[in-house]
């Protein structure tokens, strides 16, 4: 028989052996950690609502469903209610989503589909990603001090031509929600066009070969191919987007007026929950600390719908868009 | 190899122990009395001079004042984290039931709420009572009303909208204005009430900003705008101010000399909580506040409550003085006395 290795290695060391104490103790030990780091997090979490819960409980027996239907906030008359708030909060933030996910989106297809040279790509890429780095109270003070005049004499035109439209229907006072909403888009750019740009930018090259080799023009491959096909990664975006418009408060503390008020009109002041609670939090009285928390519930409340709603918008579009 | 890793461990354990050596070195020899207050925001201009004024004449002795607000510097002292704070609408019975001991309530200083205006070419602008409580009210949304150019002849208004600028946060400033508003109007005392926070008319040309420095920039920012804040705030940024009618029916300006008309009519209780929603006299500014300064009457060693009484007593001398070189009004002299006397429960 030829030399057979295994043989003659048979009855020395052997190349395998089980683990050694260390070995099992240091395996286990940051299976343990890692355990416990998630459920920490879970754990914040809980403790997040619950703490909340009971701060807003005594508003929650106290108003009931009325906290969400009133119109007013008032700690003279101890009447507080955030329906003003609430609407402020989703059209504002709606506004700006659909105002900053179209230009987000168009940022990102420019940058990544061969329109200009890679290098002028990064260059502008890095600059996008600067805006995000603006801290949001130099936002507002941009808001006051510049943007504010500046739409001015558009907005009084639009207004003095066009009230019959709802959009222009009240004078335009200054803060409100047209220096709010550009603010908001302004801000939440960032975050759609670099998530964007990554989903654009996983497009397997198969796919771009495939497209251009059947003789499409860039605008059909963009239209019919790419978009669907990195869709899911948009609607990630516009929904990070939408969650963190949802939240800001100190540019819009200091754009949107502050007044308690529903109106359809851009040029109206309004109020959301996040300014609500960052200007009245200070000051408070017992009952409107209650009530105050009780708006914090509601907002954690809406992102997390808002969230879950965009989840649920992802996994119909994955499998129905994609293919890949 | 190994020669190397003991030098480096060598050398940071010479590190660490010369850094704690400094450490304990360098927090000085003196042991220093520190002193912690907290409240509003109107006095922290003046409370900030006080405190470091007073520090630094008195060896030993170290006192602080963070201005987060009225409500905050309440509970700051119902919970005993702080020896003193400001507040500019007192304490209410319930609030001072909760801290031990009861609490002295002394009016340090106050000040007057103004109606600043942003109104191109017109640095002289009077407001009735009526005129001006139904611009807050609502009913007077235009400049060119006929109820103001009637009061003031011979000046051109614009046809402009009157963008009403209030107060987004909870305030003692609006506290004090809408306490006078209900005097006044008792259709305001009926609707809206007296609050740190009111629900303002739900109209498009009502609009907030948090704080007096907000109200201020907004005000200077949107044309047509009136707005009520704090008398030093509105002479810093050089803002028009409306000369306003008071009870007598003569229209004042703010300064130091309407404001001391003012307080010198005020009825002061036992407590020394009063609220001149409405004050008497021929040149009274018809919109006042005051601040009080509120201490426990319990504290917590016998040379704390020596040192709070010396505080209060340069307040009550040399601080006067620091305060109305800073736009606040000076305390009546009646008032002084009285505030020595309750400055001796302090124990």
């Amino acid at each position: 028989m030829p030399h057979n290795i295994f043989q003659s290695n048979a009855g020395k060391e052997s190349l395998t052996r089980p683990p050694t104490m260390l070995e099992r103790f240091s395996d286990n030990g940051f299976r343990l950690a890692a355990l416990v780091a998630v459920s920490a997090i879970l754990m914040l979490v809980v403790y997040i609502f619950a703490e909340m819960g009971t701060g807003a409980w005594p508003a929650m027996e106290r108003f009931g469903f009325s906290f969400i239907t009133g119109e007013t906030w008032s700690s003279a008359t101890k009447t507080y209610g955030i329906l003003p708030e609430i609407w402020g909060t989703l059209y504002s933030s709606i506004l700006a989503l659909i105002i900053g996910g179209v230009f987000g989106v168009s940022i990102a297809i420019f940058l990544t589909q061969g329109f200009l040279k890679p290098a002028i790509a990064t260059a502008l890429r890095n600059l996008i990603e600067l805006l995000a780095a603006i801290p949001s109270v130099v936002y507002g003070l941009w808001g006051i001090y510049v943007l504010i005049p500046a739409i001015r004499p558009a907005a009084e035109t639009l207004h003095q031509h066009f009230s019959w439209i709802p959009l222009f229907s009240t004078s335009f006072s200054g803060p409100g929600l047209a220096p709010a909403v550009i603010v908001l888009a302004v801000m939440i750019l960032p975050t759609v066009a670099a998530i964007s740009m990554d989903a654009l930018r996983r497009i397997p090259e198969k796919t771009h070969e495939a497209v251009y080799g059947m003789g499409a023009t860039r605008f059909e491959a963009i239209s019919r191919v790419m978009l669907p096909t990195a869709s899911s990664g948009i609607l990630a975006a516009l929904v990070l987007a939408f969650g963190r418009a949802l939240g800001e408060t100190m540019a819009l503390a200091m754009l949107i007026g502050s007044a308690n008020q529903i109106s359809l009109s851009l040029f109206a002041p309004a109020n959301t929950l996040a300014s609500l609670m960052a200007s009245s939090f200070p000051e408070a009285d017992k009952l409107e600390i209650h009530s105050l928390m009780y708006a914090a519930v509601v907002l954690l409340v809406i992102t997390f719908v808002v969230n879950m709603l965009g989840l649920w918008i992802q996994q119909a579009t994955k499998r129905k868009f994609e293919g890949v | 190899m190994k020669n190397t890793t003991k030098n480096t461990l060598k050398n940071i354990a010479c590190s660490i122990v010369s850094a704690a050596a400094l450490a304990t070195f360098s927090t000085g020899a003196v042991a220093t009395e520190k002193m912690v207050g907290s409240g509003s925001s109107f006095i922290y201009p003046v409370m900030s001079a006080w405190t470091k004024d007073f520090s630094r004449s008195h060896d030993g002795v170290q006192i602080d004042y963070q201005s987060k607000g009225s409500g905050a510097g309440v509970r700051d002292l119902i919970s005993g984290v702080v020896n003193f704070s400001v507040s500019d609408a007192a304490m209410n019975a319930e609030e001072a039931a909760q801290v031990k001991g009861g609490v002295v309530f002394l009016p340090v200083t106050a000040g007057e709420i103004v109606l600043s205006y942003n109104l191109k070419g017109i640095d002289s602008l009077k407001l009735s009572r009526e005129v001006y409580s139904d611009i807050f009210k609502g009913n007077i949304t235009r400049w060119n009303d006929a109820s103001i150019a009637v009061l003031n002849p011979g000046v051109t208004f614009p046809d402009r909208q009157i963008t009403v600028v209030n107060r987004a946060d909870s305030s003692g400033t609006t506290y004090a204005f809408t306490n006078h508003l209900s005097a006044i109007d008792p259709v305001w005392a009926d609707q809206y009430g007296t609050g740190k926070s009111v629900q303002w008319p739900q109209q498009a040309n009502f609009i907030a900003a948090p704080r007096n420095d907000g109200v201020a920039a907004t005000i200077m920012q949107t044309p047509g705008a009136i707005g009520y804040m704090e008398y030093s705030y509105a002479a810093y940024t050089r803002q028009p101010m409306a000369k306003l009618e008071n009870a007598s029916g003569n229209y004042v300006t703010a300064s130091a000399t309407s404001g001391a008309a003012a307080l010198a009519n005020v009825q002061w209780p036992e407590n020394l909580i009063a609220f001149a929603a409405d004050p008497q006299g021929a040149d009274a500014w018809p919109i006042t506040t005051f601040t009080w300064m509120m201490v426990a009457k319990q504290n917590p060693s016998p040379q704390t409550a020596k040192l709070l009484r010396e505080f209060v007593n340069y307040i009550l001398t040399d601080g006067q003085v620091t305060a109305e070189k800073m736009g606040y009004i000076p305390v009546p002299a009646n008032l002084k006395a009285r505030m020595k006397q309750a400055a001796e429960h302090i124990q």
